[in-house]
């Protein structure tokens, strides 16, 4: 029995701001002043924190350690572990209060958190599914073999409201049950972990932090539809997790937690993985079965909806990792808990990643309906250095952009469709003042024109053409007409592919286009950017009365494009200007404004 | 693994020890005196034992945790057993065998060991 555990995030990003060598030197240390046996050292998945990597949490005591360096493990290890003294200078700021230290639960970026899907991740090794058995791990898979039939399965899903969490919140009991009822000599689960929206990362932060709650939730969904057989379909961008499925599955395989006859109920249930390479389009439903089956990834026409043709022709079920993660939780609890969080159409929680302008960039999770102003000013701390919030984007490159007047609305699937945005996989991304929207919509274009798989012509070249017509605009060359054309294009686009993809692709240009048209026109009547980021619209100058003269500028312009002699003011010459900025950065005297 | 009673008991096992990494259920602490002079005292073995026997006998509402000098000393190892809503108790002068008899008697079933206390030594 051990006295302490300390346990270190081993996410993806707390690794790669060194948690490895940090667990590697404390495991040394504390066998090296013989706390061997008094004191556990755990590597856990993602804390959520990931803008205060690495992170170390300490148990009994629950000191939330953040920023720690290498150099802080001798000190840990002699003053808190040894001695019993917090490091007062390593806590998280949040948790440090007048009277003493606070517990992280109280702290605003957990307060307003609800963890289910991510309830072990920061808590458990991933790596050792005795720690995910403690939690009460695989009892929702004994309980379905040995207490209820297929149909209560799905009538409990069904009762406990819970939707597809990978974005298009379709029912998850509708569609097993959908599933279920096709006869067939084999049926296949499958799970969708190619994550591929830009700045999106909570599937990975489930799959690193828990990888088992995964497997269990697929066995259960193969008991649920008769199926003997499950895929995991997940990016190779994801090492780690990858990883940690392998020992997952492994591991499983040696309790015969997966494998024949298992708990002895005579339910066979096995998971293979496989790795995408990198295609966006393969997180599609249809174009993840074709990638699995061995071919190109690319969609193919619904109907035959997967629950009657599938993967590999057969009846198959495809859900999102999030959505797994949720599952053994309603089978333990009940429907009735589950349904009695969130709106009254969107049950449960959802994970967000928090990225962009923000300060507590990291994952969170949080009731539905929660309102979008809680969830950046209180849980994510705000916009930092004072700037205004513009806009927050959600869904990626299928989403859209809700502005600061929809501040207040509470998040689920319904309220952000009805405002143009979708709820995508989670991807929370906040823009401020300094962002361009024009800019941002050409963004997310041009990835869809990277993405698009060219298989139907609405997408692969009606993608293109609007990427051009946004990239003209964004040079200053568009006009009035074009913002018209644009959004005929953008319905053609979205009704007439053939994938989610393509008919999602729009949407951030449409979004953009309804909340921020003052944008579009300044980009197209005044030929400025208001943002000051569309490089071909914005010109530097220098103020003469401002300028000393010392030359710093045009010694640092890249171009050569600034003259001037010494202690007189220097002029830019716009023809030979390429926007770079770096003199109005380098000005000591604020005589540089760009426009 | 065969069958759902091997499930369970790794799961008891397991739980005994993760509940550690559960702030919340805490409602008693027992804090052990870990400077320098509880060191040399022989303050570790007392807090290795309670926490060792909190652990194994499922005790989740007790958090064992360690501090710094409390300022007394002399009358270490110290453990003191702070309840919400009561008077801490400050327990002096102990070691393995009367951490365990604090465990049994006063953790379990509630009866404070006076003799035990400070109170009993100044006087």
């Amino acid at each position: 029995m051990y006295r302490s555990h300390v346990l270190v995030c081993g996410g993806t990003g707390c690794t790669s701001s060194g948690s490895k060598e940090i667990l590697a030197a404390l495991q040394n240390e504390i066998e090296n002043v013989g706390l061997k046996d008094e004191v556990c050292v755990v590597q856990t998945g993602c804390h959520g924190l990931c803008a205060l990597g690495p992170i170390m949490l300490i148990y009994p005591e629950g000191t939330f350690y953040s920023m720690v360096k290498l150099e802080d493990v001798p000190e840990i290890v002699s003053e808190h572990l040894l001695k019993g003294r917090i490091v007062k200078r390593l806590l998280y700021t949040e948790t440090v209060s007048e009277d003493g230290v606070k517990s992280l639960e109280e702290t605003d970026f957990y307060k307003k958190q609800h963890r289910i899907a991510l309830r072990n991740c920061g808590v458990i090794n991933p790596e050792k599914i005795d720690e995910y058995i403690g939690t009460r791990g695989y009892e929702a898979l004994g309980k379905v073999l040995t207490e209820m039939t297929p149909d209560q399965v799905i009538q409990t899903l069904l009762d406990s409201g819970l939707r597809g969490r990978g974005g298009g919140g379709f029912p998850t009991g509708l569609k097993w049950k959908l599933a279920k009822q096709n006869d067939a000599d084999q049926k296949y689960v499958c799970c969708n972990a190619d994550e591929g929206d830009p700045g999106a990362f909570m599937d990975r932060s489930v799959l690193e932090g828990d990888p088992h709650v995964v497997l269990e939730a697929m066995a259960i969904a193969g008991y649920a539809i008769g199926a003997n057989q499950g895929y995991i379909y997940v990016r190779a961008e994801y090492p780690i997790a990858v990883e940690r499925l392998q020992i997952a599955i492994e591991q499983a395989r040696e309790y015969n937690l997966l494998g024949k006859n298992i708990f002895g109920t005579g339910f066979d249930f096995d998971i293979g993985l496989r790795l995408g390479a990198g295609a966006f389009v393969c997180g599609e439903e249809t174009a993840l079965m074709t990638s699995i089956e061995g071919n190109r990834g690319e969609p193919r026409p619904r109907p035959p909806f997967p629950a009657q043709k599938g993967l590999f022709q057969k009846p198959t079920i495809l859900n999102n990792v999030e959505t797994y993660a949720n599952i053994p939780q309603i089978i333990l609890n009940g429907p009735e808990w589950f349904a009695s969080m969130g709106t009254e159409k969107s049950k449960g929680t959802k994970v967000f990643a928090l990225g962009g302008k923000i300060k507590n960039t990291g994952l969170v999770e949080i009731p539905m309906g929660t309102t979008l102003r809680e969830v950046i000013e209180e849980i994510g701390g705000g916009i930092p250095n004072g700037k205004k919030f513009k806009a927050a984007q959600t869904g990626g490159p299928s989403g859209g952009c809700i502005p600061a007047e929809h501040f207040d609305i509470p998040i689920d699937y319904d309220n952000l469709i009805s405002i143009g945005s979708m709820m995508g996989s989670g991807g929370l991304i906040v823009m401020d003042e300094d962002n361009c929207m024009v800019d941002i919509a050409k963004f997310f274009l041009q990835f869809t024109v990277d993405e698009s798989c060219g298989k139907c012509t609405p997408c692969r070249i009606g993608t293109k053409r609007l990427y051009e017509l946004l990239d003209k605009i964004t040079k200053g060359q568009g006009t009035l007409e074009d913002l018209d054309k644009m959004e005929e294009l953008c319905y053609y686009i979205k009704n007439n592919s053939l994938c989610g993809l393509g008919q999602t692709a729009p949407n951030p240009v449409l979004s953009t286009l309804r909340y921020f048209r003052d944008e579009y026109i300044a980009h197209v009547v005044d030929k400025k950017c208001p943002a000051g980021v569309c490089k071909a619209l914005l010109s530097y100058t220098i103020d003469a009365d401002k300028c000393k003269g010392c030359t710093l500028c045009a010694r640092n312009c890249p171009a050569g494009a600034i003259e001037g002699v010494v202690r007189e003011p220097h002029v830019i010459h716009q023809d030979k200007c390429v926007k770079c900025g770096a003199c109005m950065e380098k000005c000591k005297f604020g005589a540089i404004s760009k426009k | 693994m065969k069958s759902l009673e091997e499930l369970k008991a790794i799961r008891e096992k397991m739980q005994a020890q993760i509940s550690l990494r559960n702030e919340e259920s805490a409602t008693t602490r027992v804090v052990v005196g870990m400077a320098t002079c509880g060191i040399a005292s022989g303050a570790r073995p007392v807090l290795t034992t309670l926490s060792d026997a909190v652990q194994k006998k499922g005790l989740s509402n007790i958090m064992v945790t360690q501090t710094g000098c409390i300022g007394l000393c002399q009358f270490e190892p110290i453990v003191e057993v702070i309840e919400a809503g009561k008077e801490k108790v400050t327990y002096v002068k102990m070691n393995p065998e009367k951490a365990l008899e604090v465990v049994e008697r006063h953790l379990i079933r509630g009866q404070v060991i006076t003799e035990y206390t400070i109170q009993n030594y100044i006087k």
